[in-house]
């Protein structure tokens, strides 16, 4: 017997939770939703951690701004960019003996070591990484004073930066934005 | 876990309306889920979807933006084009697979 000779049967052979298609709320994050990520740190740990949120953001469909500033520069000084460095110095979380950390080379192994495990994971370099935001639609700005301070153009950038601006223009610029301070 | 009937079948999925079994997964599903979340299917969406089966089956997870942009050869703008807003969600929800579960 086919299941259209009985109604009954028919209602007997959905499962009690059957239920047309459960249809994930891919829009929910689609109301305006900004974020803005202040770059100021110029090492390898702490580079990561805005590009890591930047890129998330990004892929949940929100409008993403990164500044760098400061120290932040080195991200996206072209001379700076694929040299960012960590080290041991003033930083107790790597549990190991201080004065190791001055020791000659201990910066470039820290250095090594930690790219390694960045690059295990799956996580580009910076520039594939500035890359791959600017792809997903994010906004690479820079800091005014801090290119001033250092005498350097937007040439001496990596090329998609979107401009050079005072911190006034980012302020405008990410209205309503949530904020990272990195 | 609920059971959503689609295609006239009964497929598992959690909350979210993932699929919880990837078997339960075909080309015509993939036409329906698309639809659901208004995608229509073309062959460049076919190409990241079939990555991501052939993928999630060799590695046993669901490949993030990255990956399908490198090892899948699709351009990550492309993939933002083809998924609107949450490529790596929609890809795998249309896939038939979980969520990625890497960052990046």
């Amino acid at each position: 017997m086919t299941a259209t000779d009985n109604p009954v049967d028919v209602a007997s052979d959905v499962t009690p939770d059957a239920a047309p298609a459960i249809v994930p709320n891919f829009d929910s994050e689609d109301n305006g939703r900004k974020l803005a990520i202040i770059c100021s740190k110029g090492t390898l740990d702490m580079a990561y951690p805005g590009l890591v949120l930047a890129n998330a953001a990004l892929g949940e469909g929100i409008e993403t701004h990164l500044f760098f500033t400061f120290w932040g520069f080195e991200i996206i000084n072209k001379k700076t960019m694929n040299d960012l460095k960590f080290t041991l110095l003033g930083n107790p979380a790597t549990h190991m003996p201080q004065g190791l950390g001055g020791l000659p080379w201990m910066t470039s192994m820290a250095t090594a070591k930690m790219k390694k495990s960045i690059a295990d994971v799956g996580v580009p370099e910076i520039p594939d990484f500035l890359e791959q935001i600017v792809a997903s639609g994010g906004h690479l700005w820079a800091c005014r004073m801090s290119a001033d301070m250092n005498h350097l153009t937007k040439e001496d950038l990596y090329d998609e930066v979107e401009d050079i601006i005072s911190a006034t223009d980012f302020i405008e610029k990410t209205e309503g934005a949530q904020l990272l301070f990195i | 876990m609920p059971v959503a009937t689609m295609d006239g079948r009964q497929i598992h999925v959690n909350d979210e309306g993932f699929l919880t079994d990837p078997t339960e997964w075909n080309d015509q599903l993939a036409d329906t889920l698309a639809g659901q979340i208004g995608i229509q299917l073309t062959e460049a969406h076919w190409k990241a979807i079939r990555f991501l089966r052939d993928d999630f089956a060799v590695k046993g997870e669901t490949p993030a933006i990255r990956r399908v942009s490198i090892a899948g050869g699709i351009p990550v703008k492309e993939l933002f084009t083809l998924f609107p807003q949450k490529p790596a969600k929609k890809m795998a929800y249309i896939a038939g697979l979980p969520k990625p579960r890497g960052c990046v």
